[in-house]
């Protein structure tokens, strides 16, 4: 800004059509592609394709996740099947989701007889206070599905 | 480059036994969408599978999306029925893959 003779402050023209292109650049950078989160009907879609749309039961998965946290990078997991974990009966695979980070995919646990027990610590990246969904696969064919919920008390979210 | 990775496994077991085993590796895992001090967005680099073989037969593999914390830290369980060697091999999006073994004494 300048000021004239009579001391009125002035602003150029030039200095007013910089600053349209300024705000027209910005306004476009606002525009281009950025991660955008998911939804839970999303996450509903990503299990369904997932597990090949089998009807989900309630139950037998546990999910252990911390009520509140602070820690949105950084948030401790454990997954425990109910299952007896023989030949004929087993848990082949755990997916976990999360409702609303920008994918909802966390990631898929192959498991199998061997294993003995179906019981899986992690830590996860949690964007934002949501429901996180583990969904267990059956070696019968049949999906159970447990949630817990997690509370992310700073402004900061896990970058998943 | 990530460091060695870290692995605990039990030195013995009982036949049958059920055991504990807890793997870490240190890695940052970027998402690709993370934008770095210049401005401009850090490349996408993270483990993208995780895969345990005890005695060369496949007991545990895990694929990893992007919710998975940076330095992914997986614990699980392996029924043991004989002495042998656990391998692990963790693979990068880049191709690189980090592999360390653990041997269990079986009783």
């Amino acid at each position: 800004m300048t000021r004239d003779a009579t001391g009125n402050a002035t602003i150029s023209r030039r200095r007013i059509l910089l600053a349209a292109v300024g705000m027209v650049a910005s306004v476009i950078s606002d525009l281009l592609p950025r991660p955008v989160d998911a939804s839970p009907r999303e996450a509903k879609k990503h299990l369904a394709e997932l597990t090949g749309g089998a009807p989900a039961k309630k139950g037998r998965v546990t999910v252990t996740l911390p009520k509140i946290t602070d820690q949105a990078a950084w948030v401790p997991i454990t997954i425990a099947v109910e299952s007896p974990m023989t030949e004929d009966d087993h848990v082949t695979a755990v997916h976990i989701l999360a409702e609303r980070n920008t994918v909802p995919q966390v990631a898929t646990y192959y498991l199998g007889p061997a294993n003995g027990k179906a019981e899986i610590s992690t830590r996860i990246r949690v964007k934002k206070s949501q429901i996180i969904i583990a969904a267990a696969v059956m070696s019968d064919g049949s999906i159970f599905v447990g949630k817990a919920r997690s509370k992310i008390v700073s402004g900061t979210g896990g970058c998943g | 480059m990530p460091k060695e990775p870290h692995v605990r496994v039990p030195k013995i077991a009982r036949k049958g036994e059920v055991v504990p085993i807890k793997t870490k590796i240190d890695h940052p895992m970027e998402t690709g969408w993370r934008k770095g001090k210049d401005g401009t967005p850090v490349p996408r680099n993270r483990i993208n599978r995780f895969v345990c073989a005890f005695n060369g037969e496949e007991v545990f593999k895990s694929d990893f999306d992007a919710g998975v914390a940076a330095d992914p830290y997986l614990a699980f369980f392996v029924k043991v029925e004989e002495s042998g060697a656990f391998e692990f091999t963790w693979v990068e999006d880049e191709g690189r893959t980090f592999t360390r073994s653990a041997s269990i004494l079986v009783t």
